[in-house]
């Protein structure tokens, strides 16, 4: 079972301080839905919200087309993975895992039989009598998520469960998420700020920055097709050129710029186009800047090499732009074909106009 | 051992290495050891006056232990009623006492520790703290004149309704329990406090999350968690009352004897120092065997409990 997840003109305050802003987002029953933002942008404010540990100044929380004011987090048909885990360590493994049918009353012989099931679900069978500290932190992290799914939510909540582990660990755990997602098929609503794991496990996404959401799409079009500056700045890698728009003409947006005029498309949102006469931003992914060797291009820079670095199928470089002295950095597939740019070897590079993205300033402009 | 020692100095310097040695260890023979092993002697021994200590007539005998068993050797045959009535009732009060206290101060500690903030809980602590700063037998009179026939209590009672004529406090020991509940609440409210206070809200919150009530919540995993606390704070609290002598002194009811006022006789009254060493080491030594046995049962261990 799964439900949709409502949340309408929810405003969320701690006297004067707003941690959420009018927020509205619909999520599927059944979806992988991320919110990803900075530290501090109110995103696991409004994962409590939704769990109940919180009531919004304003709006409503609805789950399955319910609403859930006035509704404890014992009743909700939500179960939340804390950033901690917050295992019960007093109690073993199996006890941990089947709380919540204690809580309901079940038998004992029904309680080891569930936990059994779950324990083969996140591959610790017979794991059940171990005390939580002597699990290692991905073994606890798949009790937490057992324990979880054994109180049958419909919705799963998750605040930033990775963050404890290791690098290679996290990125297990993202395919293991997503495979235990598809097998319940119950909505899981993900809190990171980290975009790798938004991009990689979610149907869709929504950033968050200073208590508003920035953009809901999926993970795709959140990369390629940012709505505003703070989304693009903040999701992947990317180059910014502050400029005045001077024209547009074919969806084309012709920018100045202290490294000369670039041009660059605009967004695919039509409420985030610029005009002619806008303060603009210009962005432009390190990947989608190319070698120019003579030949005309698009947006051509002449820079200095400043430092090379070498990422396995990527390398890396940093390039000072010779107009400006700013600093930009460019990407590109390791072949095979060393290509060695040595520290103030003068390149040239460009990139086409459809890679480029020019945006409002927005919120960024002050920064 | 050896390193032990070695690295403790190193650790500490020599002078405060030897200032700490020497210190704890005055301390523990001088105001500890000492004092118990010269009552264990007098205890063991025939009651004689001073001058004829270390004569023939001071000799060892087990007759004070006897004694409390079976009364007077003229009376042989029966229990010595009194004295025996009186240990066990002393017992049991202190027992009852320690059961309010624990009632009363762990909802107060988990509220300290989970549920004020900030400048209302230092608040709190503080006026939990300040009637601490009158001595104990002035509040012990307190209490007298509260619990009083024409006292607080009673006057409130009879002016609301409840009461048609004052009700004797003092005579029933309602007065003597609260006075002792209240002697010695901090020392159970504190180590709880610490106890719950270093759990981690997370836990309290996932419980509550997976459909926990508070009940369940509290008995699952905020006393489990506590135990420590909830035993040491217990222990204290069933030792200073069972050994309390001020407050069943002043507060207690005219047919109501603790057993500490006969150990109190004992010495300062009947001039038998023997029996009422005697009286003392059974009263201490029965009070550790109780808590011992009640931490069996709990399974509780020591090292946890001094955390």
């Amino acid at each position: 079972m799964s439900a949709d997840v409502r949340l309408e003109d929810v405003w969320i305050r701690f006297g004067d301080f707003i941690a959420a802003r009018e927020i509205n987002i619909h999520i599927q029953g059944g979806e992988f839905f991320t919110i990803l933002g900075p530290s501090g942008c109110g995103k696991t404010t409004l994962l409590r919200a939704v769990s109940g540990f919180l009531t919004p100044s304003e709006g409503n929380v609805l789950i399955g087309g319910t609403n859930m004011a006035g509704i404890g987090p014992n009743k909700r048909p939500t179960a939340l993975i804390f950033q901690n885990l917050a295992l019960f360590p007093l109690m073993t493994i199996w006890e941990n895992i089947t709380f919540s049918l204690e809580v309901r009353g079940a038998s004992k012989q029904e309680r080891r039989n569930r936990a059994e099931e779950l324990l083969e679900l996140i591959a610790l069978p017979g794991q059940g009598e171990k005390m939580v500290n002597e699990l290692s932190g991905g073994q606890k992290q798949r009790v937490a998520i057992a324990r979880a799914l054994c109180a049958e939510p419909e919705v799963l909540l998750l605040d930033e469960p990775l963050s404890a582990l290791d690098l290679k660990l996290r990125q297990h755990m993202r395919t293991e998420l997503r495979s235990i997602q598809r097998q319940v098929g119950i909505t899981f609503i993900y809190i990171t700020h980290d975009q790798g794991e938004a991009l990689t496990m979610s149907d869709n996404v929504a950033v968050m920055r200073e208590g508003v959401v920035e953009q809901i799409s999926d993970g795709n079009s959140i990369y390629d097709e940012p709505d505003t500056a703070f989304v693009a700045s903040f999701v992947g890698e990317n180059n910014r050129f502050d400029g005045k728009v001077s024209s547009v003409s074919d969806g084309i947006a012709t920018v100045d710029t202290a490294e000369g005029t670039i041009k660059a498309r605009l967004s695919a949102n039509t409420d985030s186009r610029v005009s002619a006469g806008d303060d603009a931003f210009v962005f432009v992914r390190p990947e989608a800047i190319q070698f120019v060797n003579g030949t005309a291009a698009d947006n051509r820079m002449n820079t200095k090499v400043y430092h090379e670095e070498f990422e396995g199928h990527f390398w890396q470089i940093f390039l000072d732009i010779e107009k400006s002295q700013k600093r930009i950095k460019m990407s590109y597939v390791n072949d095979g074909a060393t290509r060695v740019h040595s520290r103030g070897a003068e390149l040239a590079i460009g990139f086409p106009a459809q890679s480029a993205i020019a945006l409002p300033q927005g919120a960024l402009a002050a920064e | 051992m050896v390193s032990y020692w070695k690295n403790f100095f190193l650790k500490n310097g020599t002078a405060v290495a030897l200032f700490l040695i020497i210190s704890v260890g005055v301390w523990l023979f001088m105001m500890i050891i000492l004092p118990q092993l010269f009552m264990l002697d007098f205890s063991i021994r025939a009651n004689v006056p001073p001058p004829k200590f270390g004569t023939e007539e001071h000799y060892y005998t087990l007759e004070h232990y006897k004694y409390m068993l079976f009364g007077s050797a003229q009376a042989s045959g029966t229990f010595n009623i009194i004295d025996l009535t009186v240990f066990f009732r002393t017992i049991a009060a202190a027992i009852f006492v320690t059961l309010i206290d624990l009632a009363l101060c762990y909802p107060i500690a988990y509220y300290l520790a989970h549920v004020a903030i900030g400048g209302w809980s230092r608040l709190m602590v503080l006026s939990l703290i300040v009637p601490f700063w009158v001595n104990e037998i002035l509040r012990a009179f307190a209490f007298k004149i509260i619990f009083g026939s024409t006292g607080v209590i009673n006057n409130v009672l009879i002016a609301v309704g409840v009461l048609d004529s004052p009700y004797d406090f003092i005579r029933n020991d309602i007065a003597l329990w609260a006075g002792l509940s209240y002697a010695f609440i901090l020392l159970m409210i504190f180590p709880i406090y610490n106890a719950v206070e270093s759990l981690d809200k997370n836990q309290i919150e996932a419980a509550r999350d997976l459909g926990s009530s508070w009940l369940r919540i509290h008995w699952r995993i905020v006393v489990p968690h506590a135990k420590p606390g909830i035993s040491s704070g217990c222990t204290m609290v069933f030792m200073l009352t069972a050994g309390a002598l001020a407050a069943p002194q002043i507060l207690g009811g005219p047919s109501s004897l603790w057993f500490t006022q006969i150990i109190y006789q004992g010495f300062n009254q009947a001039g038998n120092w023997a029996r009422g060493s005697a009286y003392a080491i059974i009263l201490l030594i029965s009070c550790i065997v109780l808590v011992l046995v009640i931490m069996k049962i709990f399974k509780v261990r020591f090292g946890e409990m001094m955390k």
